[in-house]
């Protein structure tokens, strides 16, 4: 760039301007382009999906960081590449000496508490994507409120007044919003898409069209998009701070109303609570939240910290408190440890590490989550087959061995075998229709807990506690199917497939209001007979009968 | 006595307010000519009716009649586009402690992270105030409440685990605990076993004993002779409405269930053809 090209600059900026005050002519440094690259693809490394779609937005706001850069000195956490940092750094940022850094951090960490607290009642509500496009929405505000301060005596770059212009923007595009859905048939979900891109559209052209200002030194527009905590100044912070604490206590104090707002809004009507506002201050926080996070998490990601803290308590606890509370541990984690690694690579958005901490939060809660999590459900799955197989085999022994005629009736004090009778692996895998490998399996375990003895030549046979177990099973079985028979009219060649599917819930209680029921008894009648044939040519036939009618 | 024209006149409004609030004739629930529209679309049309107190009335209708939408709007939860609604005698802001209000079953997330408890110290918010925590009094109330419906051991249970029974009666706890003069219930016996089926009307007839109205919306035509002394036919419009022994006759139920509002259906479908054409 030649010189007499940034004299004419310079100029044109004096006439356009034409408020008399000095221009500084932008400081374009050697390392611009490079800077300009770096810019892109950390833009592009934040994964959003928006950033990829518009590949010349990226530039743009590649662009604006580069004129940021060149204007801004008041920063030391202000670095030009990413560099490893230093020990010295590390040990600086970690034990938060830096006064700024300590306030930013801690900021940011009570923004996440304030996000995790008002997500709780969005998630249940069903209204989180409405922070989505209330945050897009804002961007047109943050652009117009740094043209047109100047004209009303303001600094462009002081943050009060870019967060008005981004808090009625943001206003404007949930009031679309509404609009557009009461006066259309159009869904919620078409009028937040429609509203979302429109604003944010809109957002991009304003900006754009301040790049282009001879007087649009843009500095730190573009932290509004993606998030910066270096932008911050410790008054910032202070101003994110009390409102997330206002946030906080507000959720608080309103705890018990909002809860049922959420839960049964009609009920809530009919009580007499005022819906409609409590709705009102409900989206009045979150457009605090969004409003004070604009600047930490930017506007793109901001929705993920009022939806993934909420999301990810959901899987710790059914209860509501410990849910908001949980939420609001996670949120505060993730913003002090998102605002701490961009503050230790100040290069990094905070946005991007922010939500990526909370991520995998999210993750980790996900799967190991003891209220609802994966990895619980897989294991209560596990553990109910396995007690589902264990309880066919013991009856399928049992059986065997009555069709075997080697089950006397004679004891009032239950059945007892005769001699020890082994039934062979083939008659067991035929009782039902389970894979051998399955059967197999299920045969070691019961091995293991002593109610199965097996041979070298896997023939099995009931140990005295398998017996016992397993004609209490039979008992159950057959009391059920007496029942489903005699009460339910269910004919008795279908009986054995229905009893199976329900005997394995049956309490305790139950069984005994069914014995109630049938006056039937196992201590005083032994087991039950069964009530259908339980031969095996038999059995077959049903399971083939079954299997075809079932489908 | 009372002597003095001011002190006569305060007197007689003790009098009056303590005769009404102990007069067992004061009508729970009076609705004139109520209208209500969703998108234009009439969904009620000059419904009209009185309730006699303490008495225990059915709500009978096919489905899309409208008994959802009538008790919402006697609740004020919906917009009416015309009538009036009177409970006790008055307005229902003036009156809403004195009504409960046990909505359908499948209107609420269940799977919403609360306890049985929970849900039924709900119908004490209004009591406890705004802001303020429950207090042990409180939480015993609807801990009662709980086992007056047969289920108090459930009460730290979550409420995805309950049975659909159990969420009903935790329902109707939620209810009972607001101590209302004036029930409205949206489909109670729905989906419940038999068992809940006998409590939840075992309790409707005690609180009839003690001069208490319940209006219950009712699906199994089978059982409203036995439950209801008193029924109202809906089908968009009040078909009858009177003592069951009187009104609950074949003919009335052929008017209500047999489509016999062809022309009022095709009014209906020529507004909204309007509606959308505009």
């Amino acid at each position: 760039m030649s010189r007499s090209l940034v004299q004419q600059d310079n100029l044109a900026t004096l006439i356009i301007a034409n408020d008399g005050r000095k221009q500084h002519p932008p400081r374009r440094c050697s390392g611009q382009l490079y800077s300009t690259a770096v810019s892109i693809c950390l833009l592009l490394l934040t994964g959003s999906t928006e950033v990829m779609a518009q590949q010349n937005w990226g530039s743009l706001a590649g662009s604006l960081t580069v004129l940021a850069q060149s204007e801004s000195t008041h920063d030391s956490l202000t670095d030009r590449t990413i560099e490893w940092p230093t020990g010295a750094q590390w040990k600086r940022v970690l034990t938060l000496q830096d006064y700024n850094t300590r306030v930013v951090v801690l900021g940011t960490m009570l923004l996440g508490m304030a996000a995790g607290t008002v997500g709780s009642f969005t998630l249940l509500r069903r209204r989180a994507l409405m922070g989505d496009a209330l945050s897009h929405a804002t961007l047109p505000g943050v652009g117009l409120a740094f043209m047109l301060a100047p004209s009303l005596g303001i600094d462009s770059r002081s943050p009060g007044i870019l967060l008005a212009g981004a808090a009625i923007s943001g206003l404007a595009g949930v009031g679309s919003i509404l609009f557009v859905r009461n006066m259309t048939r159009l869904r919620e979900d078409a009028a937040l898409g429609i509203v979302l891109s429109v604003y944010f559209g809109a957002g991009v052209a304003i900006l754009s069209i301040i790049q282009q200002m001879p007087s649009g030194h843009a500095a730190g527009l573009e932290a509004f998009i993606y998030g910066k905590t270096a932008s911050i100044l410790a008054s910032d912070a202070w101003l994110i701070a009390s409102s997330g604490f206002f946030c906080v206590l507000v959720t608080g104090l309103l705890f018990k109303e909002l809860t049922l707002l959420c839960f049964d809004e009609g009920y809530a009507g009919s009580r007499g609570f005022p819906i409609v506002g409590l709705d009102i201050i409900l989206m009045a926080m979150v457009v605090m939240v969004t409003i004070i996070g604009l600047q930490a998490v930017g506007l793109v990601l901001m929705i993920a910290l009022l939806v993934i803290p909420a999301a990810a308590a959901r899987f710790w606890t059914q209860n509501m408190r410990q849910m908001t509370m949980i939420s609001a541990l996670l949120g505060g984690a993730s913003g002090l440890l998102g605002a701490g690694m961009s503050a230790v690579f100040p290069r990094l958005p905070s946005g991007a590490m922010i939500v990526l901490v909370s991520g995998l939060m999210f993750f980790v809660s996900m799967v190991a989550g003891p209220a609802r999590g994966v990895a619980v459900r897989l294991y209560r799955r596990r553990t109910l087959n396995r007690a589902v197989d264990r309880q066919h085999l013991l009856r399928g022994v049992y059986e065997l061995m009555e069709v075997a005629g080697r089950i006397s009736r004679d004891r009032h004090d239950g059945s007892k075998a005769t001699d020890p009778v082994f039934v062979s692996f083939a008659d067991l895998l035929a009782m039902r229709s389970w894979s051998a490998s399955r059967l197999k399996q299920q045969i070691g375990r019961s091995v293991q807990e002593g109610l199965l003895a097996a041979n070298p030549d896997s023939s099995l046979a009931l140990t005295t506690k398998g017996m016992e177990t397993a004609a209490r099973l039979v008992h159950e079985h057959r009391l059920w199917e007496l029942y489903l028979i005699t009460h339910a009219e269910i004919a008795p060649s279908k009986v054995d497939r229905n009893a199976d599917a329900i005997e394995h819930v049956l309490d305790p209680e139950m069984i005994e209001r069914l014995e109630e029921l049938l006056k039937r008894h196992q201590s005083v009648q032994g087991v039950l007979e069964s009530p259908h044939p339980v031969s095996k040519e038999k059995i077959d036939e049903e399971h083939s009968a079954a299997g075809g009618s079932e489908r | 006595m009372c002597p003095g024209d001011q002190a006569l006149e305060l007197c007689m409004d003790q009098s009056l307010t303590k005769s009404l609030s102990k007069n067992q004739s004061e009508i729970p629930l009076s609705v004139y000519d109520l209208t209500v529209a969703y998108h234009r679309k009439p969904v009620i049309w000059d419904v009209g009716f009185e309730i006699p107190p303490g008495s225990l009335v059915g709500i009978v209708g096919p489905n899309g009649a409208g008994k959802s939408t009538l008790l919402k709007a006697i609740l004020n939860l919906i917009p009416i586009a015309s009538g009036r609604i009177q409970v006790f005698g008055r307005s229902l802001q003036q009156n809403r402690q004195r009504v409960g209000y046990v909505p359908q079953r499948e209107s609420v997330d269940w799977d919403f992270p609360i306890s049985a408890l929970d849900v039924v110290a709900m119908g004490l918010y209004r009591q406890v105030g705004w802001c303020l925590p429950l207090r042990r009094s409180h939480w015993k109330a609807a801990q009662q409440a709980l086992e007056r419906v047969g289920i108090g051991e459930l009460r730290d249970r979550q409420i995805s685990q309950l049975s659909g029974g159990q969420q009903q009666r935790t329902f109707l706890a939620r209810a009972l605990v607001q101590e209302a003069d004036l029930y409205l219930m949206d489909e109670p016996f729905a989906a419940v076993d038999a068992s809940t089926e006998k409590a939840i009307i075992e309790i409707l007839r005690d609180m009839k004993k003690a001069g208490r109205t319940s209006l219950v919306i009712h699906h199994d035509l089978h059982t409203v002779p036995e439950y209801f002394d008193y029924v109202v036919l809906l089908n968009m419009r009040v078909v009858a409405h009177g003592p069951t022994r009187d009104v609950f006759t074949r003919e009335n139920l052929e008017k209500t269930y047999g489509g016999r509002l062809t022309l009022l259906d095709e009014a209906t479908e020529a507004m909204r053809r309007r509606e959308r054409s505009m």
